[in-house]
């Protein structure tokens, strides 16, 4: 199913949202691409795992949030952090370990945090953040911020027995969190059915907490809920857990490249075919006639244009001196 | 100066930061009305109420992780974990999260919380419920570690720790609550990384931390009717630890002997007397000793528990073979 065959008509007044959507969708391909491209040509330390085809998800919610709102991510966490707020210049610098990076290159591709945009950071440990956005949805009732917070999450998640003592805490507290389950099909190399038994929104719907699922290619889909969800966990009707069916792109992470043995290179082509978000959502933008195919492509050159003056500027940025390496262990007092 | 329990002590101290610091919640297993099984919170939810002393389900992850992001939100959380030996249930939200998330945001984010929990064998509690694991969490960078003594260490270095930035494990020991010792009725800080000099000697020093105090107190007197004159040291925090203190005892005595709760393999006494090697060595005129738990799961049968634990009588027997320059031949 395409974004054009179910959504509603544009609305002329959205356009800006609309276009600031596809922009954010394209913003994390772009940031993507090149830090694919970094980790293959050898400039990129470490490890990564791309996002690339799930960028509906983090911006279809992120979009519905506040700055001053709370989300946590995953090991998946660079299409969050840009749809968030970040800044690719800051991003690039934390990938590749410089001082300039949003943790002065301490935490890299698997612990990017942006404070000021609200992003609790990546966590390198599977479903090992669930607390920490419990957490700050119970600090935001507390202080009476009206602080709504996201935790991302994927399918592979839900084998960790700390998401259901939280979400059992979060729907007795009833805070404000919304549990965003991205189902990608797989957790690293294995099919999601191999490895959660029954329904996936079974698991909370057993808390008592109100669950939904929604196509997570569709960003109007999401987005639609997520404004729904975000102003109704405000109102203190939360928490809310979310299934987002969607698909990524590349493996589990970069240099998982023979991965015939656990999903076909036709289902892949299907999905980048058929059901990428950016492509659909911007043939539903030329159809609405909220955008001319023109306008799209100079947003996506422009896009790829930033994303690499930011590759550019951090491949020259200098790294962190070596005094950094035993600063930020204890708070200054 | 009033003496209360070590119980009271700690009870005083949440109380007086809460009435301070609206920021600061309490949360864990039966710390409301219950108070806890050792009733060391009791009182606390009749004033402050439900909202910030929170029982929680039996989750010990789950409200650990849950303390971490209300403190890296802008709350200061006081865990309680009921049981030292449930430290293994939450060591990925307090050692890859908790002690993590200051360091690897590059000093942007922070978690100021405090988890409480004890330490202590010879309770008849087995295994599972007797563990001093305080070396394991020391072992981890972020994290502070506090080992109050007495009633008075208690209530000055749990104010400490619920004022610090940081990720701070307090320990304090299960069969201690009940003792009492003079803590002053106006307020008192204890600063993190200070040792206490407890009793100044001549002839050999004595580190002990937590109820190692009383250990080492009991063989000091042995001793000093014998005409042995112990130093004793109680470090207060292992992390931060105040080497300065413990190398100038050892400078002055010569011998020390270092005394701690956790099993001896590895932990705290390894650690205090390899820096006493390192950074005392040609003071020393015998080798340094060390008495921890033994390396065993807690038994069960008292008849087995208290050989597991140093004692004043092997102790002051220990410093005795020490003076006489025998060596070592018990581990």
């Amino acid at each position: 199913m395409s974004l054009s065959e179910t959504a509603a008509p544009a609305r002329p007044e959205n356009a800006a949202t609309y276009l600031r959507l596809y922009r954010q969708m394209a913003k994390i391909r772009a940031f993507e691409d090149n830090a694919n491209e970094l980790y293959l040509s050898g400039k990129m330390p470490g490890l990564t795992h791309m996002y690339s085809g799930q960028e509906a998800v983090a911006v279809g919610i992120c979009e519905a949030l506040t700055k001053d709102d709370k989300i946590t991510s995953t090991h998946r966490g660079h299409g969050h952090c840009v749809a968030k707020g970040a800044e690719f210049k800051e991003m690039f610098c934390e990938l590749l370990g410089k001082a300039e990076g949003y943790c002065r290159g301490k935490g890299g591709s698997m612990h990017i945090a942006d404070q000021d945009n609200g992003n609790l950071g990546a966590n390198a440990i599977v479903g090992g953040s669930a607390g920490i956005a419990t957490g700050a949805a119970l600090a935001a009732k507390r202080l009476g911020t009206q602080g709504v917070s996201v935790c991302f999450f994927g399918d592979g998640a839900l084998g960790q027995g700390l998401l259901y003592e939280v979400m059992n805490m979060a729907a007795l507290w009833k805070l404000p969190v919304i549990y965003a389950c991205e189902n990608n099909l797989y957790g690293e190399y294995t099919k999601v059915e191999e490895m959660a038994a029954g329904a996936l929104a079974a698991r909370a719907k057993a808390f008592g907490i109100e669950t939904h699922e929604v196509d997570g290619q569709d960003v109007l889909a999401v987005n639609r809920l997520a404004e729904d969800l975000v102003e109704r966990a405000r109102k203190g009707e939360g928490p809310f857990f979310v299934v987002l069916h969607t698909y990524r792109y590349h493996g589990h992470h970069v240099g998982d490249i023979n991965r015939t043995y656990y999903r076909s290179k036709e289902e892949e082509a299907d999905w980048k075919a058929n059901r990428d978000p950016i492509t659909n959502f911007g043939k539903w933008l030329v159809a609405e006639k909220i955008a001319t195919p023109e306008e799209l492509g100079q947003l996506g050159e422009d896009v790829a244009r930033e994303a690499k003056a930011a590759v550019d500027y951090a491949l020259a940025a200098p790294y962190p001196p070596a005094d950094e390496v035993d600063m930020h262990v204890y708070v200054a007092a | 100066m009033r003496e209360i329990t070590l119980s009271k002590a700690v009870n005083e101290a949440i109380a007086e930061e809460m009435r301070r610091d609206p920021t600061i919640i309490l949360m864990g297993e039966d710390v409301a009305e219950a108070g806890t099984p050792f009733k060391v919170l009791s009182g606390l939810v009749e004033e402050f109420g439900p909202e910030r002393i929170l029982d929680t389900p039996i989750s010990e992850p789950g409200f650990t992780g849950i303390a971490v992001g209300a403190a890296m939100t802008g709350m200061r959380p006081i865990v309680d974990l009921m049981f030292g030996d449930f430290l293994f249930l939450v060591m990925d939200q307090l050692c890859n999260q908790a002690a993590k998330t200051h360091y690897m945001s590059g000093g942007k984010l922070s978690v100021p919380m405090v988890l409480r929990t004890n330490m202590g064998a010879t309770r008849r509690s087995a295994a599972q419920h007797s563990q001093s694991l305080h070396a394991l969490v020391a072992h981890i960078p972020g994290l502070k570690v506090a080992m109050p003594s007495s009633a008075y260490e208690a209530k000055g270095l749990l104010k400490t720790a619920i004022r610090d930035n940081n990720p701070v494990v307090i320990f304090e020991d299960k069969l201690m609550y009940q003792d009492k010792a003079g803590v002053p009725e106006e307020e008192y800080l204890i600063p993190f990384g200070e040792a206490k000099v407890l009793r100044e000697g001549r002839d050999i020093t004595f580190v002990a931390t937590s109820s190692m105090r009383q250990v080492a107190e009991k063989a000091a007197e042995t001793l000093s009717a014998e005409g042995i004159e112990a130093e004793i040291i109680d470090p207060r925090t292992i992390v931060p630890l105040d080497e300065a203190t413990i190398l100038a005892s050892v400078r002055k005595t010569g011998r020390a002997i270092v005394v701690d709760e956790g099993h001896q393999s590895f932990g705290v006494t390894a650690e205090i007397a390899a820096r006493i090697a390192e950074k005392a060595f040609y003071y020393l005129d015998a080798p340094v000793g060390r008495m921890g738990a033994m390396d065993v799961p807690v038994p069960f049968s008292p008849a087995l528990e208290d050989l597991t634990v140093p004692t004043p009588e092997r102790l002051a027997e220990r410093a005795r073979a020490t003076l006489r320059g025998e060596p070592v031949h018990a581990a």
